[in-house]
């Protein structure tokens, strides 16, 4: 029985890389047998190696594709979000991609949103808008110039039958785990009011949640939407992070070769690396007009509720995370006025 | 080319009879009106021999105690009008309905079928004695002449090729006018009839003697088509009738069903053969609708559960849910149960209907075992549009209409669509409708008129959007010189604080005329919010006397 020694290219000297004008050379373990005093006839294996090797350092690299070679991938088209400083900051909102608005309550979330939903239909696009919390002004829709013929929204809620049919099963059709929590009523009851309403809360939202989601792959998978919004904006953060990031990474894929824009407004960014683009906003500070004929000269602390006039915001948006070409800016400002403002 | 027609002498009279073969050998007649004004419209040839008349008053037909006196009644008339047109489209597939009394058959092409024109009108004749209707049956060689040699000629009549205006000539010149004329035409009617008799003509061949350009000149062009009837020269096509196109199927059951999934296999056949129905006449479905007959158990026993259709999303529990015992000693009672699918195109896709009829039925089940399905489809003409290479796309209509009914199923079916305003100054003054990408389709030529409009609207600031808590947040206000200076929210914990700045209030009020009209004094109002300082809209409603807070300007 022959003991076999196989050697690797290194100690036999063979070139890891092979030519492509040349063959591979099967040889045996004991070298290529040639008669002895034949041309091309080697003393002995190692000799041979020595030459070939000699011979492929002068061949080019064919099999293996440089990294400076690799195919690149296109850069995303970039629709405009309706907000001409939003624009400048980030060129526009990417298509085929994730983007998330993060921020508080009156940082400007919901203006953006409705911002990038007119830009939308007047690009006669449709548009999906998953409320998670049923928040949606009409009045504020229409004064945003929204063709609303073009929007489709869906409106979540805490109805009973959508409670139980989503308490029935354990992993919805849709392969999501469940993210519901034990029902209440098993719960002992030595909970309080004040805790059991606030477990109902987040049970509503959860609910909700599972609302969103399913809603979300169904248009998903439906396609032909210009734009898709996720609101949610008023899900409490540690509800909103219940949502797997497979989740998110699932929605990612489903857009990445459409021309949808999908859209997330919530509080605090929870899709992590799934997002191609994280804004914060904030509101730097409120705007508002003084109506009175004594208002020169005194502080407008000291005049009655009545001449005062809200007429809009400064928001503050910073460009946190962007996987797209990177711009100069990573902030702007930019103002809002409302409807009543002119 | 030969043309029959068919046609029933005293129409309100035979349609009675039809309906009543036991007057047959009794004196009828038919009134009609308002009481105590009832008036004789038609009689049969016994009560005319007793002496009744049209136009007799009902309290002096009575006086004859033989008469049989029968209301006019619509429904015998169209079952009798329906036999008509069953027995002229018996002979051939060109039928004109000319009136409630008559029906002109095209007769090309039959002679190598049925026979002889003698033949064919006397089985027309035997054909509609079957059918319950006394029949006058003539054949000439046009319509018109085929229509008055009916009207005026009893039994089976054929006028050979160029006799017409021989054996019209014989008939009096009310046969040119239908017995059942109303209104203005009937005055005209009366008006020529009158006309004639002053000058003396009294059958069709003396009319059609008449000199055309003088007759012109008196009685216009009226009295010229009337002339060419009387001669038997008018010639024109037949208006054929259509049948009313009706796909319709159903199916009963031996054994009640109680799953979903078997009737989701009969209701996929009917669908598939009313689909393939519909695609042999080049056409769509708008509208389906499913009706189910359904059994009403009673006397059940310990061994009856519940009914109702599993959820499409349940797992392994729907074969629990599925089992269902009937006892022997139940009785059943017929109770039916309809639903109807609009679709906002037409589709004619059976495996979208079934699954919407699926999604449907899970959201609205029947709530009891079915025992007979049956399923219409509205026919329509197929949509046709042509995409534009370079439009912006948009949701596939079918594949919309399944995931619009998937979303429906989980959030409600009026929390999904799209928003319509009202003409309101109500704050919620919307509503929701169905949500159609191909309507929308329209808008891109008003954006093209209103796009220097609405590209100013882009260089303007953006509107400051207001987020609605639906419903209103109820809440504890405490109040400094009429104004709020303290809110307290106890469901949203992050709304509550000091008001640090303030705007109002404004006033709305409305619908002061309805049931539900509303007054209320709104707020802007800044709160301090953790980090940051949050401005919510504040609203006092003035005719409940509480406090909301209605939403969040974002």
């Amino acid at each position: 029985m022959s003991s076999a020694v196989i050697s690797t290219s290194a100690a036999l000297g063979r070139p890891f890389i092979f030519d492509a004008d040349s063959e591979p050379e099967v040889c045996p373990i004991s070298g290529p047998k040639k008669p002895v005093g034949a041309p091309g006839a080697q003393e002995s294996p190692l000799a041979h190696v020595f030459q070939s090797s000699i011979k492929n350092q002068q061949s080019t690299i064919a099999l293996i594709a440089q990294a400076s070679r690799l195919a690149i991938r296109p850069a995303p088209e970039l629709a405009s979000s309706g907000i001409p400083a939003l624009d400048g900051l980030t060129g526009g909102l990417p298509r085929g991609c994730l983007t998330e608005l993060c921020g508080p309550a009156s940082s400007g979330r919901t203006t953006v949103l409705l911002a990038a939903l007119a830009a939308a239909t007047r690009r006669g696009e449709f548009c999906a808008l998953i409320d998670a919390s049923d928040a949606l002004d009409p009045h504020s829709a229409a004064a945003a110039s929204i063709d609303l013929d073009r929007l489709l929204w869906v409106r979540c809620n805490d109805s009973p039958q959508n409670h139980r049919a989503t308490e029935n099963h354990k992993i919805n059709r849709h392969g999501f785990p469940s993210i519901l929590p034990d029902p209440i009523n098993n719960q002992k009851s030595t909970i309080n009011n004040s805790a059991r309403y606030s477990l109902l809360a987040t049970r509503n939202s959860l609910h909700r949640l599972e609302q969103v989601l399913r809603a979300t792959d169904l248009l998903l998978e439906s396609g032909g939407f210009g734009l898709i919004v996720l609101d949610l904006a008023d899900i409490a953060p540690q509800a909103a992070r219940r949502i797997p990031l497979t989740t998110w990474f699932r929605f990612r894929r489903a857009v990445e070769h459409k021309p949808t824009i999908l859209l997330a407004i919530e509080q605090q960014a929870i899709a992590g690396s799934c997002s191609s683009l994280i804004l914060q906003l904030g509101v730097l500070s409120t705007q508002y007009s003084v109506f009175s004929d004594q208002a020169e000269g005194h502080p407008p602390q000291d005049l009655p509720a009545h001449a005062h006039l809200f007429t809009g915001l400064n928001i503050h948006v910073e460009l946190t995370h962007s996987r797209l070409e990177r711009k100069p800016a990573r902030a702007v400002a930019f103002e809002t006025k409302t409807a009543w403002a002119g | 080319m030969p043309f029959a027609c068919i046609y029933i002498p005293n129409f309100p009279v035979a349609a009675a009879l039809r309906a009543e073969p036991d007057l047959q050998a009794h004196p009828v007649a038919i009134f009609e009106g308002k009481p105590p004004l009832e008036k004789i419209i038609a009689v049969s040839e016994k009560a005319r021999a007793l002496g009744m008349s049209p136009g007799m008053t009902k309290a002096q037909a009575e006086l004859c105690s033989e008469l049989a006196l029968r209301p006019r009644s619509s429904l015998h008339e169209s079952s009798a009008h329906a036999a008509l047109l069953d027995c002229a489209q018996s002979f051939s597939p060109c039928v004109e309905d000319a009136a409630a009394d008559t029906a002109l058959i095209d007769l090309a092409g039959m002679e190598s079928l049925l026979g002889s024109l003698p033949q064919i009108s006397r089985a027309i004749a035997a054909r509609a004695a079957t059918l319950g209707l006394e029949a006058n049956v003539a054949v000439a060689s046009n319509p018109d002449a085929a229509l008055l040699a009916a009207r005026g000629f009893p039994g089976v009549t054929v006028i050979p090729p160029g006799k017409e205006a021989m054996q019209l000539g014989q008939l009096a010149v009310d046969v040119l006018f239908h017995d059942h004329l109303e209104g203005e035409e009937n005055k005209s009617a009366g008006r020529l009839l009158e006309t004639l008799e002053r000058w003396g003509i009294r059958n069709l061949r003396a009319f059609a003697a008449l000199p055309q350009v003088s007759l012109s000149e008196r009685l216009g062009q009226d009295g010229l088509r009337l002339q060419q009837l009387a001669r038997g020269v008018a010639s024109r096509i037949l208006v054929p009738v259509e049948p009313p196109l009706v796909f319709e199927e159903a199916i009963e059951l031996e054994h009640p069903i109680t799953l979903l999934e078997p009737l989701a296999f009969l209701l996929n056949r009917l669908l598939e053969q009313i689909c393939a129905r519909l695609g042999s006449r080049a056409l769509a479905t708008q509208e389906l609708r499913l009706t189910l007959e359904l059994s009403n158990l009673t006397g059940l026993d310990d061994d009856w559960e519940s009914i109702g259709m599993p959820s499409e999303s349940d797992g392994t529990d729907t074969a629990m849910l599925g089992q269902k015992i009937f006892t022997q000693q139940s009785k059943i009672n017929n109770q039916q149960f309809g639903r109807v699918l609009r679709l906002p195109l037409p589709m004619l896709d059976h495996k979208l209907f079934l699954k919407l009829l699926q999604l449907d039925l899970n959201a609205n089940p029947p709530g009891a075992p079915i025992v007979k399905i049956h399923l219409a489809a509205e026919p329509a003409r197929p949509r046709s549009a042509q995409g534009g290479l370079f439009l912006p796309p948009s949701p596939e209509p079918e594949k919309l209409e399944l995931t619009l009914a998937r979303i429906a199923g989980m959030v409600g079916e009026h929390k999904v669509g799209a928003l319509e305003l009202l003409d309101t100054h109500h704050p919620e003054g919307f509503r929701m409708r169905r949500f159609v990408a191909e309507v929308a389709r329209k808008t891109p030529q008003k954006e093209n008129s209103d796009s220097a409009a609405l590209g100013s609207a882009v260089a303007k600031s953006a509107v400051t959007a207001l987020r609605r808590f639906r419903p209103p947040l109820r809440a504890n206000v405490a109040l400094e010189n009429g104004e709020p200076a303290r809110v307290t929210c106890h469901r949203k914990k992050e709304v509550q604080g000091d008001v640090l700045w303030k705007a109002g209030p404004w006033r709305f009020s409305g619908d002061w005329w309805e049931h539900d009209a509303w007054s209320r004094d709104e707020w802007d109002i800044a709160l301090q919010n953790r980090d940051a300082i949050a401005l919510y809209r504040l609203v006092h409603d003035l005719l409940a006397g509480a406090w909301f807070v209605e939403g969040t300007y974002d």
